[in-house]
């Protein structure tokens, strides 16, 4: 029973980790339909941004929890301006341009830090499950994922900038008739989105370290949880979440965390296969 | 008469070819022509996915995918068989049914461009992964060990048929490379000129018409995409042969940013241009690797964004296109001083 709940708590905790990789794009592709390639780099960015951060003597919780989201924003909110406002409604050359941003910002935080592995300590402390012991830490980033999605929707659903952005997303020349500065929504949203990221680098960043190639091992999960997710955003998140995160867990406890990660992909290849529209789509469509 | 004009062409392409292939190894020292052959073995892949994102209209992230598959086929069964003729079947084989399966999966299930390139993107990912973890001697497929993230050694080179003594100098792949890169430049001409070539255009330019008018969409960027992969897979057995060491790093995202980069900047819808792109590309990498100022990722990516958002049509196709604006001012000019 304890190791039945210690894998419970496992699988919460690659559920959260999941969700929170993914919460930033959700709004960014899952909302305006940009494909950042970059996603990826957004989080291991918020990852250095933690750890410098946090050697430059800041508590660690403000610099994972105000500095890295507020960083990465203010990064997101450059980058929309420089290079994203001018793709938008040509999804293959947004890929394609975003996808030369993620390397340039690797080439960048490779010059600037160096090919090697940096890391923080994770706040310490530990649960006691019978004869297992699991970090506290992995509760936080549940707690913390469950914090950021009911914040998101909560400001998408309540907020007058939640709605204005929801009016845009869903016709921007009918907002912008009606008075809404659309462009700076634009970016304001992708700064949020990207801050998301910045968030979640930096909560991963004590679990993991922080290489800068880190984001090609975020990139896809985080893609394919979205788009697994289907159309509706935030609910298809967290279900796709739910599914691959006990999927990964469930393999990598009975193999190799290796093999783990590879069931998570191929089992989000035949889902699309199979559920083109994702999982909200689907049922979505049932209920129709 | 445009086809005579095109068949012209091709010969002309294929006799400055020649000549280059054997003109270069007497004129460069051979530390240059090792480097010229890397340039050519890659050229090939660049061929592959000017093929399927050019013509094909299929934009693929994943391309290293199928030349890493090639490139550990042919490793894996020379170093069981000895001899090299089935290996480099198969390195072309193998990876051109890996890309069926995966074309099987995604075209035929209509699966929209963005995700198309995240599933390639993945599939890549996931092939990097499995590599990376193979090491240790348990992962063996019959004598050959994978050697995960190490790679495999001193692999045999190409032989003459049943000769397995008879392997492959440096200078001999040269030719071979050449060849080969010559003899896809030329058939892939060919096969696009075929009437499946024109199908296929059609299908990149509005696929919903060809359908209409009765040609099968999915099956088309099926075979296309298959070719591709075999191609790909051509490149990199070569490519083992040419370091004679492969590690999981071909399957790398760099790798296959690295070819997508070579496309755009040779100009998408020709096959000149990736081949142009590779070439000029490899070299910056290359020069920037000697002098340490700059990171490589750190230009690269500038490159694809700058190209992205400024010259999206690539260098072969905007050279072409100011070469002839200024022949048709000149014309113009002659036409102007007759009138008066």
């Amino acid at each position: 029973v304890d190791l039945l709940i210690v894998l419970f708590l496992e699988a919460l905790r690659a559920i959260a980790s999941l969700a929170l990789i993914s919460a930033g794009l959700a709004i960014i592709f899952g909302m305006m339909r940009v494909i950042n390639l970059a996603h990826g780099e957004f989080l291991m960015l918020g990852g250095y941004a933690a750890i410098v951060a946090t050697k430059a003597g800041i508590n660690i919780w403000i610099s994972i929890l105000l500095i890295s989201p507020i960083a990465v924003g203010l990064i997101g909110v450059t980058i929309e301006r420089t290079i994203i406002r001018f793709l938008y409604g040509r999804p293959r050359d947004t890929m394609l341009a975003t996808w030369g941003l993620s390397l340039l910002l690797v080439g960048l935080i490779t010059t600037i830090f160096g090919n090697t592995t940096s890391g923080i300590s994770a706040p310490p402390g530990s649960l006691q499950v019978g004869d297992h012991r699991i970090a506290a830490y992995s509760l936080i980033i549940t707690a913390i994922a469950v914090a950021v999605f009911a914040a998101i929707w909560a400001f998408f659903r309540y907020s007058r900038f939640g709605l204005i952005a929801r009016s845009t997303m869903q016709n921007a020349d009918m907002s912008a008739a009606l008075g809404v500065n659309t462009s700076r929504v634009y970016a304001v949203t992708f700064g949020a989105g990207a801050g998301l990221a910045g968030l979640a680098g930096g909560v991963l960043a004590p679990v993991t370290g922080i290489v800068p190639t880190i984001g090609a091992a975020y990139v896809a999960k985080a893609f394919i949880t979205v788009i697994g997710g289907g159309p509706a955003v935030l609910a298809g998140t967290i279900s796709a979440s739910v599914l691959f995160g006990a999927i990964d867990q469930i393999v990598t406890y009975l193999s190799t965390p290796v093999i783990g990660e590879v069931a998570l992909l191929l089992a989000a290849v035949v889902l699309l296969r199979f559920l083109p529209q994702g999982i909200t789509g689907y049922f979505f469509r049932r209920a129709a | 008469m445009s086809v005579t004009k095109g068949t012209s062409g091709l010969i002309i392409a294929a006799a400055i070819g020649l000549i280059l292939l054997a003109a270069v190894p007497k004129i460069c020292d051979p530390v240059v022509l090792i480097e010229l052959t890397s340039y050519v073995i890659l050229a090939v892949l660049a061929l592959s996915l000017g093929l399927i994102w050019g013509y094909g209209g299929i934009l693929c992230f994943g391309q290293s995918a199928f030349f890493g598959i090639g490139a550990y086929a042919y490793t894996i069964a020379v170093i069981n068989l000895g001899d090299s003729t089935v290996p480099l079947l198969l390195s072309v084989l193998v990876p051109g049914l890996f890309a069926a399966l995966l074309g099987f999966f995604l075209f035929y299930a209509r699966v929209t461009d963005v995700y198309f390139g995240v599933i390639t993107l993945t599939v890549t990912l996931i092939l990097y992964k499995v590599m990376n973890s193979t090491s240790g001697a348990q992962y063996a497929i019959g004598n050959a060990p994978l050697g995960g993230y190490n790679g495999i050694p001193a692999i045999p080179p190409i032989n003459l048929p049943g000769r397995p003594d008879l392997s492959l100098t440096s200078e001999g792949l040269f030719y071979v490379s050449g060849l080969v890169l010559l003899a896809t430049y030329l058939g892939l001409h060919v096969v696009l000129r075929s009437r499946f070539g024109q199908v296929v255009v059609a299908i990149r330019e509005n696929e919903r018409r060809a359908e209409l008018l009765g040609y099968d969409a999915r099956f088309f960027k099926l075979a296309v995409f298959s070719i591709g992969g075999a191609i790909a897979g051509l490149a990199g057995c070569l490519f083992a042969n040419w370091g004679l060491f492969i590690s999981p790093d071909v399957f790398g995202l760099a790798q296959s940013a690295q070819v997508i980069i070579w496309v755009i900047v040779g100009g998408t819808g020709t096959l000149l241009g990736p081949i142009v792109g590779c070439f000029v590309i490899q070299w910056i990498t290359t020069q920037l690797g000697t002098q340490q100022l700059l990171n490589a990722s750190l230009v690269l990516g500038a490159i694809l964004i700058g190209f992205v958002l400024l010259v999206p049509k690539g260098v072969v196709p905007t050279l072409g296109q100011s070469i002839q604006w200024v022949r048709l001012r000149s014309n113009v000019a002659v036409e102007e001083k007759r009138v008066p």
